[in-house]
């Protein structure tokens, strides 16, 4: 499957038509309050070009350049996750009928959805969650749905933000697996790569022309740019210090005092998966609705047993997401729940950095 | 057939929480046919007296009145569930709590003889047992029909104490704190609103007041941080809900000394 093209700037819009007219809503970034993320649209022409993110520890500014490439950004908001393990997920209703209550799931057809932009970190999530929500004995009927009418054009990085880590997880910045197509984005065109049998065909409806070896040259050359990266995990199994910290709360307290327990890092988390099921009843009590919605560690409910928060304090909540992401997941995943993408560094309102209190630990309990 | 009656009181407040009864909709309808309204003024039923299920008590306690409107409603009533912003913090009139009201009231009035205030706003909690509080400016209309719903199947209401940010994301916000370095305090906001000023672009102002775990003393940190002037930060802290402790300390810490502003 190893077919490529070049399709040049102008024919960018092509790939948007192949997609609509194979039964596809087109998703891709967009600009909200500031930020990239992903949105539904229209055409190609409501991608933004020439943007650039600045990312630092809770700070996320967009910057117009003078250029007109489309991917030159590097973290929308949220990745694939609001997409799939949507925020708030019906799951069934319960009638009272003559005799009894019956039972009735809640079923959409999802529609067929293409994400452009998708990145190598926003894949390996992809990975980790398809593993969490498919795998085992009981996959999950929505996320199966949706993950099945999806189709993903994917795009390498050719720079890093200052939050990005993912050279040190091994998640990036290059893909590797898991897209439909695999665009390098050059000044003069795009590098398109088919990654599967529907994104070969894909390709073969594209305007493209053949390769040239400069065009290669260069793709490998801002791929490569792309690797320097300012952040790295001491490692990417940091089961033996994070066990060795767990029990002494001094590790804990210096992050605690600073952590407002929001939980917006485990919301932008792309491989999170926690969530909890609301009971809803209109007010004439006719029926009742259990529904999904996200949750997180950080929230009191969240480890609420038998009459008590088990979790109650900060260090406690912080302990939990750090340990769990970074160690407990190895037990259960067989690698870490981290990917590298620096959301939760981003997007922590007080700018609490994963890598550096990672990092922290480490040399505190003298390993690394 | 009613299963229970009810009543919605009034003390001191802007009535915008009892329009939320008023702006149910058609649930508004189904209501009326499930409970019996006994007292409800702004719909137009005025029977104070009446013993009923549950009360709704909406406004703090501001005057000699209230006080004594609260203890009768308290002995009439089973159930007393305290609605919104001044019925569980004081409400942004707690203002004059921290400070000066007297000095107010003669600034604002040519003649304060006629006034007949309290020096502090209270939250219904302080004079008598409530059994509930439904936080928010106003309340939400989804809470309301879940807690008439609950309190009717004889079990206690589930409500949210998480933070405005985890219903923030789930709105699929971006965070404007981090893009727009705006004073959100929503990381020790009550979740309840779904996020609505967010949702709008703009921070959040503690409507539904204090969140479990509130670490005002961090957020205080870093919206200073970001640059906001001190005397702005705290003066976020004490909006709606200054009544509340954790907002007072932070108000109290970030404020500039009273002599400064003063002068
Ligand atoms: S832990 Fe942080 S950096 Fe790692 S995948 Fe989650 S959001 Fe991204
Ligand atoms: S680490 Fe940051 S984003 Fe996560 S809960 Fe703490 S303050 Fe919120
Ligand atoms: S905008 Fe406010 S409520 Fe929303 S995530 Fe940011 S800090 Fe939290």
């Amino acid at each position: 499957m190893d077919q490529s093209v070049f399709l040049p700037q102008g024919d960018f819009g092509q790939i948007f038509e192949r997609l609509r007219e194979a039964g596809y809503r087109v998703v891709g970034p967009a600009e909200q309050e500031g930020a990239l993320t992903y949105d539904v649209l229209e055409s190609a022409d409501d991608i933004p070009v020439g943007l650039v993110d600045r990312q630092a520890p809770g700070h996320y500014r967009l910057e117009q350049q003078n250029h007109r490439r489309r991917f030159d950004w590097v973290g929308t908001a949220q990745g694939l996750k609001p997409w799939l393990f949507v925020a708030e997920q019906p799951l069934w209703v319960a009638r009272e009928v003559e005799g009894g209550l019956r039972f009735e799931e809640v079923r959409e057809t999802p529609v067929p959805t293409a994400v452009i932009g998708v990145r190598a970190c926003d894949l390996a999530a992809l990975a980790l969650q398809d593993r969490h929500f498919l795998d085992g004995d009981y996959p999950d009927p929505h996320y199966r749905a949706r993950r099945e009418s999806l189709l993903l054009v994917a795009v390498n990085c050719h720079r890093s933000a200052d939050t990005c880590f993912c050279v040190s997880t091994g998640d990036g910045p290059e893909v590797t697996f898991g897209a439909d197509l695999v665009l390098d984005e050059l000044d003069q065109g795009y590098l398109v790569k088919a990654g599967s049998e529907r994104g070969a065909e894909l390709l073969a409806r594209l305007p493209g022309r053949p390769v040239r070896g400069w065009h290669k040259r260069r793709a490998k050359a801002l791929r490569k740019q792309a690797r320097t990266q300012q952040r790295a995990l001491p490692s990417r199994d940091l089961r033996g210090p994070l066990y060795a910290a767990r029990d002494d709360m001094r590790h804990w307290q210096p992050v605690a005092e600073r952590c407002l327990t929001c939980g917006n890092c485990a919301a932008v988390c792309p491989t999170c998966f926690c969530h909890r099921v609301d009971e809803e009843s209109p007010l004439d009590g006719s029926l009742s609705r259990a529904v999904r919605r996200w949750d997180t560690c950080f929230n009191d409910e969240h480890s609420y047993l038998v009459g008590h928060v088990v979790r109650k304090s900060a260090e406690h909540k912080y302990r939990q997401w750090l340990t769990h992401k970074l160690a407990i997941w190895h037990d259960q995943y067989d690698r870490s729940g981290c990917t590298g993408c620096g959301r939760c560094i981003t997007w922590c309102p007080v700018g609490i950095d994963i890598v550096e209190e990672a990092e922290r630990l480490c040399r505190e309990v003298g390993e690394s | 057939m009613a299963q229970a009656s009810i009543a919605v009181h009034k003390l001191t407040s802007c009535s915008g929480c009892q329009s939320v009864f008023l702006n149910l909709g058609d649930d508004l309808l189904v209501l009326n046919e499930l409970v019996e309204i006994s007292h409800f003024i702004e719909a137009g039923l005025n029977n104070f007296d009446a013993e009923v299920d549950i009360a709704f008590v909406e406004g703090s306690i501001t005057t000699p009145d209230d006080e004594a409107r609260i203890l009768k409603v308290r002995e009439r009533s089973r159930f007393v569930v305290a609605i919104g912003a001044c019925a569980c913090s004081g409400g942004v009139q707690a203002l004059r709590n921290v400070k000066d009201s007297v000095g107010w009231a003669g600034a604002v009035y040519a003649d304060t003889e006629y006034l007949d205030s309290l020096a502090e706003s209270r939250p219904v909690a302080q004079l008598v047992k409530v059994d509930l509080e439904l936080w928010g400016c106003p309340i939400s209309g989804r809470q309301l029909i879940a807690t008439v719903r609950a309190l009717l199947q004889g079990v206690p209401p589930v409500l949210p104490t998480e933070k405005v940010c985890q219903e923030c994301k789930r709105a699929g916000n971006v965070c404007v704190l981090v893009t727009k370095a705006a004073p959100c305090l929503g990381p020790v906001t009550r979740a309840g609103c779904g996020a609505l000023c967010p949702s709008f672009g703009a921070p959040c102002y503690t409507c539904f007041g204090a969140s479990e775990q509130p670490n005002c003393d961090s957020l205080g940190e870093r919206l200073v941080g970001l640059g906001i002037p001190q005397r702005q930060v705290a003066e976020r802290f004490v909006s709606i809900s200054s009544g509340l402790e954790p907002y007072q300390k932070a108000w109290a810490r970030w404020r500039i000394p009273a002599k400064q502003l003063d002068s």
